[in-house]
């Protein structure tokens, strides 16, 4: 990974994963976010919740930098995510380099977004033999170990199109842990999934979780985000209207927004 | 909470076969095409009519035919052709994804010289290119390989001479058949260029995020995740230039590349003034070739298509 710049020190606690500071995103005239201050713990699992364009899958988009902020700061383990900070200036990284912050971040797509041309062991292992450089007896072992953890040992040479939908989210899942990632984004996972597969994603999400691993979740699951979530967040036009714990914000909303939010969805 | 399958009112309904209704196949009185058993007789007799001019019209003189068209130059002249189509397919495909990733690469100098030279190779007729080629010597008489402009540098470092390392005579290297084999491969780039872009444009751009995401670069992106997917898009428009190439090498007959297949076909009618059966010798050729060709594009297909010989893909494919 590329050496530490002189940025400043990570704001926030020390024991801070991911730091957003004052985040905006503008895709023209449109601000879809307008102002983002989050913190996210080491082994904390924040939802995030609210109606669609209110701009939380583009914050997700924003913490591994798949979307440039327009205004703001977000660090990720330390490390000032798609800039280097060097005598009082901003410089954008480079394109290796900021591959090279997204390795150490996990990413699972609402379209799944498996690669078609590849088996689900392909897929799995080709991030870590083609960027990582393990070598692909070790990948193929240790992709096994995922496909046993997320309930599919037996799936490895079939195609992602032989899959079921919420087969082919737990490969993905698997494709995102593969590269031990310290941190997993979630955009939306269950959403586009028939009714009767939302569970058995989100039980491969629940093990994640009590495993320890630090998560942003993007989601419509209420259930999912009382049980398994350390942390609620409740966003609305680009700004963050509530959060909390999940049993304060959804029993006890304080926000007129809010309200009316969740009186729809629960 | 009352299910949406239960009625409201009466008792649950639960479907099972019911094994003394009878369910005897449907059999009935088809309905019968007399207009297309006349159409069908009609093209017949006029297939007779062709078969029997085939064999009773002179001009064909098949025992010729089949004595020329193995003969020892006309074999060569194959290999020619076959060799320049591979060749030329094979620069024209590499030139081909080095412009379409220049045409999207979004550097405006990479996107205009990529447009240019697709709007100039595919301007002008392959004829004339190759015609074009032929005569390149009259513009260079010899190649030199060295600093560019290296006249006016060492005028200005007030040195004399120049900075060439390297010279060959224009005829020696644009030779007949390299001549054509450039044009032919220039012109085939610009084509492939535009072919290999819808490719890459087809695949979705979660492709591209998720592979980001990752950590992959963006060159391994495109060599591991998006061109091997644009395979399926591009295969079959390049088969089809493959094999309207194949059918093009004829024109090197016209730079003149004198060991071509048509060219030595054509040789032999004119010196033999037997035109006709050289010409059918040549559209033999070509079919056979083309044939063979067609076979080879059907196991590339089928070698970027993992997946797709899927049960999924049996069934709805055969369900139409």
């Amino acid at each position: 990974m590329a050496e530490i710049p002189e940025s400043p020190v990570t704001p926030g606690a020390p024991d801070a994963l991911v730091v957003a500071d004052n985040v905006h995103k503008r895709f023209g005239r449109l601000e879809v976010l307008r102002g983002i201050d989050l913190t996210v713990k080491r082994g904390e699992v924040m939802c995030v919740v609210g109606p669609s364009g209110s701009g939380k899958s583009t914050f997700l988009r924003c913490v591994n930098h798949l979307e440039k902020l327009s205004a703001g700061r977000l660090w990720v383990n330390g490390e000032l995510m798609g800039y280097r900070q060097k005598g009082g200036r901003l410089h954008e990284l480079r394109d290796h380099e900021i591959a090279a912050q997204r390795r150490d971040i996990g990413m699972v797509f609402q379209r799944f977004n498996l690669f078609p041309h590849l088996s689900v062991l392909g897929n799995i292992i080709e991030a870590p033999v083609q960027v990582k450089r393990v070598p692909r007896a070790v990948a193929t072992e240790r992709a096994m170990e995922l496909l046993e953890k997320v309930g599919l040992p037996d799936k490895a040479g079939a195609y992602p199109e032989q899959l079921s939908g919420g087969q082919q989210q737990r490969v993905a899942i698997a494709r995102a842990l593969a590269m031990e990632p310290s941190l997993m984004l979630f955009d939306e996972p269950t959403s586009a999934l028939d009714p009767e597969l939302v569970g058995e994603v989100l039980d491969v999400m629940r093990d994640l979780a009590e495993g320890g691993m630090t998560m942003i979740v993007v989601t419509h699951e209420m259930g999912f985000a009382r049980e398994v979530g350390d942390s609620l967040v409740f966003m609305d036009g680009g700004v963050v209207v509530e959060s909390g714990t999940p049993t304060d914000v959804l029993t006890d909303p304080q926000q007129e927004r809010t309200q009316a939010f969740l009186s729809k969805v629960l | 909470m009352s299910s949406p399958n239960q009625p409201a009112d009466g008792p649950r309904k639960v479907q099972t076969p019911d094994p003394d209704r009878s369910a005897a196949p449907i059999t009935a009185v088809p309905v019968r095409y007399p207009e297309r058993w006349v159409a069908a007789g009609f093209i017949l007799l006029l297939a007779a009519m062709f078969v029997h001019m085939l064999f009773t019209n002179d001009a064909f003189d098949w025992p010729f035919m089949f004595e020329n068209m193995f003969s020892e130059p006309v074999v060569r002249g194959v290999w020619v052709t076959l060799s320049a189509t591979l060749l030329s397919m094979a620069i024209g495909v590499v030139l081909g994804i080095v412009l379409a990733v220049m045409r999207l690469s979004g550097n405006p100098v990479l996107v205009s010289v990529s447009w240019l030279y697709t709007w100039f190779f595919r301007g002008v007729p392959r004829l004339v290119l190759a015609v074009l080629f032929g005569n390149l010597a009259i513009l260079y008489s010899t190649i030199e390989l060295g600093v560019p402009f290296d006249t006016y540098l060492m005028a200005a470092f007030g040195l004399e001479g120049d900075l060439r390392f390297f010279e060959i005579d224009a005829r020696t290297l644009l030779s007949g058949y390299t001549a054509g084999l450039l044009a032919l491969s220039l012109s085939e780039g610009a084509y492939m260029a535009e072919i290999i872009r819808a490719g890459l444009q087809s695949v979705d751009r979660g492709q591209t995020e998720a592979a980001q995401a990752l950590g992959m670069s963006r060159a391994k992106v495109l060599w591991r995740i998006t061109l091997p997917q644009a395979m399926r898009v591009v295969i079959p428009p390049t088969g089809n230039e493959t094999i309207a190439m194949l059918k093009d090498t004829a024109l090197l007959a016209y730079v003149p590349v004198t060991i071509e297949l048509f060219y030595q076909l054509q040789a032999i009618g004119t010196r033999s003034y037997q035109i006709f059966p050289m010409l059918v010798a040549a559209c033999l050729w070509y079919l056979a070739i083309t044939s063979v060709l067609m076979v080879g594009q059907y196991f590339v297909e089928r070698r970027f298509n993992p997946g797709q010989n899927s049960v999924r893909n049996r069934v709805v494919g055969g369900a139409h």
